[in-house]
């Protein structure tokens, strides 16, 4: 508790109690208007590359589309099916819903981070940082509130008493646990670079473009990072427990009003939030973009809000990017998923996470950093083989023998 | 580019020199604009066999062509209309012959503008219009009676609230499409000729296509 904030580690009184409650207020109200701003951006974009215009009726640029179907969604009928669990079923959108904005809680939303400045700042006399909650196990919490999301999908579709949900959400926890791990490895790169777990010490350690790390953590442990992120939020190409052409609407078929726009609000929020869990870990979240000593500074703003403005525009970037997935990728094949899952991306995570581990080992015990990497390289060239011999064995043990099911 | 080339296909498509689809016209926007309101809030013109709403139809002398055969009824594969005929009033008959349409609704939650229930009628009672821009706002007024069907006196259909109708497009409303010839003439098989509508006459036939 008390490591969660500079705010909270004297005694409480009436002005930190006062901004931490205004956080909370401003980091809710900020994630609803992003959602909100997300649908519409997704849609407009996405119309874009479909040849399409896209809502332009609601507002200018029918910005406000996404108000005009949360309204109307909440006036429509509240349907319960008749075979299903009335208490699970109210309590799974809830289960989606909240853990998508707990997790944005963790995120710096600005703050001067510069020349391994703290980013903290100082409000009304108060010390503290521009995010609503910097705990020290900061990245943990994103990926154990990303776990906790599953449940509300899983037990959707098991509390529908309906079978296309039933087959969405058997088909989401299987989907959503096997690309966790790889998930967690690629973050664990970042995380053994970095030293440190908190959300705000990832942010700081990473000061310049020449400390992102792309080399050891910008191509693999981030491509792997940014998959595993799109199947881990549902999104097309993996959006298996949703894929309309096979389930209906996969695990919320049976939700309407505004149950059915909790599970929607829900998959954008966690699209905004793992986009910026995606710039915090390699993109130096709200640091500004520096090379070397040259810093592209916005004049006129205090450096704490250009951190606020950092943050937005590499978000934008990711948000553009998963919308452009959406538009270019067709579905995966289940099998092919899951082969994608378990047989590339986790041997990859985990292979580039021991190279990792071992220079950091060379580099702390004084080895030669060339013989111990050539070394890690040549074991992981032999796993690799070994890997694909087992698969070889297995695919012709399959052709003769048939499965074990 | 192999596997990426697909991301430059769908970002080239941005801009307006890709799209198909057209600023729909109306709203608050042109509302707004009330200078160029009337320039620019106009529809696109649709084409002559459009299905849109249907409409109930009478013949010159007023009388209505329905005769509650409930073939219509039959032949609707999304089961959305209900007719049930009654015998006509001799001295003040409603419909030429014995029976007349005394019933007839279409459910428009359901209807799915194949244009059968057109093909099917012996009398060309129902036709379609082009309109198909409305939207109730409950399931009641989904359903139009034979009050809301029945065109005028003068062979236009009736505009409700709710319906988005404009200049002209109450014209040809009752016409019916004659594929082939109904006689089987053959200088006439393949010809697509209109009836006779109420307040219109009859629309020239199209050219012949070969």
């Amino acid at each position: 508790m008390i490591a969660l904030d500079p705010l909270l580690v004297d005694n409480l009184l009436w002005v930190p109690l006062i901004i931490v409650l205004v956080k909370v207020l401003v980091v809710f109200v900020v994630g609803l208007l992003a959602t909100m701003l997300m649908v519409w951006f997704e849609r407009k974009a996405i119309a874009g590359m479909q040849n399409r215009i896209g809502p332009n009726k609601t507002g200018p640029f029918g910005i406000l589309q996404t108000l005009a179907d949360g309204i109307k969604l909440f006036f429509k009928e509240d349907l319960f099916p008749s075979r299903a669990d009335r208490f699970v079923f109210a309590l799974a959108p809830f289960l989606s819903f909240v853990p998508a904005f707990l997790a944005f809680a963790i995120i710096p939303l600005g703050g001067d981070f510069r020349n391994g400045s703290s980013g903290e700042v100082t409000l009304f006399g108060q010390v503290t940082r521009i995010q609503l909650a910097d705990p020290p196990i900061g990245v943990l919490f994103a990926l154990a509130i990303s776990s906790i999301a599953v449940y509300g999908i899983m037990l959707a579709g098991w509390s529908s008493g309906s079978k296309y949900p039933l087959l969405g959400s058997v088909r989401a926890s299987a989907q959503m646990v096997s690309y966790e791990a790889a998930l967690g490895l690629s973050l664990a790169c970042v995380l053994l670079l970095a030293g440190t777990l908190s959300t705000s010490g990832i942010v700081a350690a990473q000061s310049t473009i020449t400390e992102w790390h792309f080399i050891s953590t910008g191509i693999v442990p981030f491509i792997i990072f940014l998959i595993a992120a799109t199947a881990e939020l549902n999104r097309p190409p993996f959006d298996l427990v949703e894929a309309e052409q096979e389930l209906v609407g996969g695990f919320n078929t049976e939700y309407s009003s505004i149950r059915f726009a909790l599970f929607y609000l829900a998959e954008f929020m966690n699209t905004v939030t793992m986009s910026a869990l995606i710039v915090t870990l390699f993109f130096g979240g709200p640091q500004p973009i520096a090379i070397g000593d040259f810093v592209f500074d916005i004049p006129l703003l205090p450096n704490a809000l250009e951190g606020t403005f950092w943050l937005l525009a590499k978000i934008l970037v990711f948000l553009y990017m998963y919308i452009w997935f959406r538009a270019t990728l067709p579905r995966l094949r289940y099998d092919q998923l899951m082969d994608l899952g378990w047989k590339l991306l986790i041997p990859a995570s985990l292979g580039w996470f021991m190279l990792l581990a071992a220079q950091r080992l060379a580099r702390q015990n004084g080895w030669n950093i060339v013989l111990v990497t050539g070394a890690s390289i040549a074991v992981l060239v032999i796993c690799y083989l070994l890997m694909q011999a087992a698969f070889a064995k297995s695919a012709r043990d399959r052709s003769t023998q048939g499965t074990m099911f | 580019m192999g596997y990426l080339g697909g991301f430059l296909v769908t970002f080239r498509q941005h801009g307006p020199k890709n799209r198909v689809t057209t600023q729909y016209s109306g709203g608050r926007m042109f509302r707004r604009k009330k200078r160029n309101a009337k320039k620019m809030d106009v529809k696109i013109e649709k084409p002559e066999r459009l299905h849109g709403r249907h409409v109930l139809n009478r013949y010159e002398d007023g009388m209505e062509k329905c005769i509650g055969c409930e073939l219509c009824a039959a032949v609707c594969p999304a089961k959305c209309i209900h007719v049930r005929g009654a015998d006509n009033n001799p001295t003040s008959p409603t419909s030429p012959g014995e029976r007349f349409g005394w019933i007839y609704e279409i459910n428009y939650l359901r209807c799915i503008h194949c244009d059968l229930c057109v093909e099917a009628c012996p009398t060309e009672a129902i036709t379609e219009t082009k309109m198909f821009e409305f939207s109730f706002t409950n399931r009641q007024d989904a359903i139009y009676t034979k009050n809301e069907l029945l065109v005028d006196q003068s062979g236009k259909p009736q505009q409700l609230a709710w319906e988005d109708w404009r200049e002209g497009e109450d014209k040809n409303t009752s016409g019916w499409m004659r594929a082939t010839s109904a006689s089987g003439d053959a200088n006439f098989t393949g010809v697509v000729s209109w009836s006779g509508e109420l307040g219109h006459g009859v629309r020239p036939a199209e050219e012949k296509s070969e």
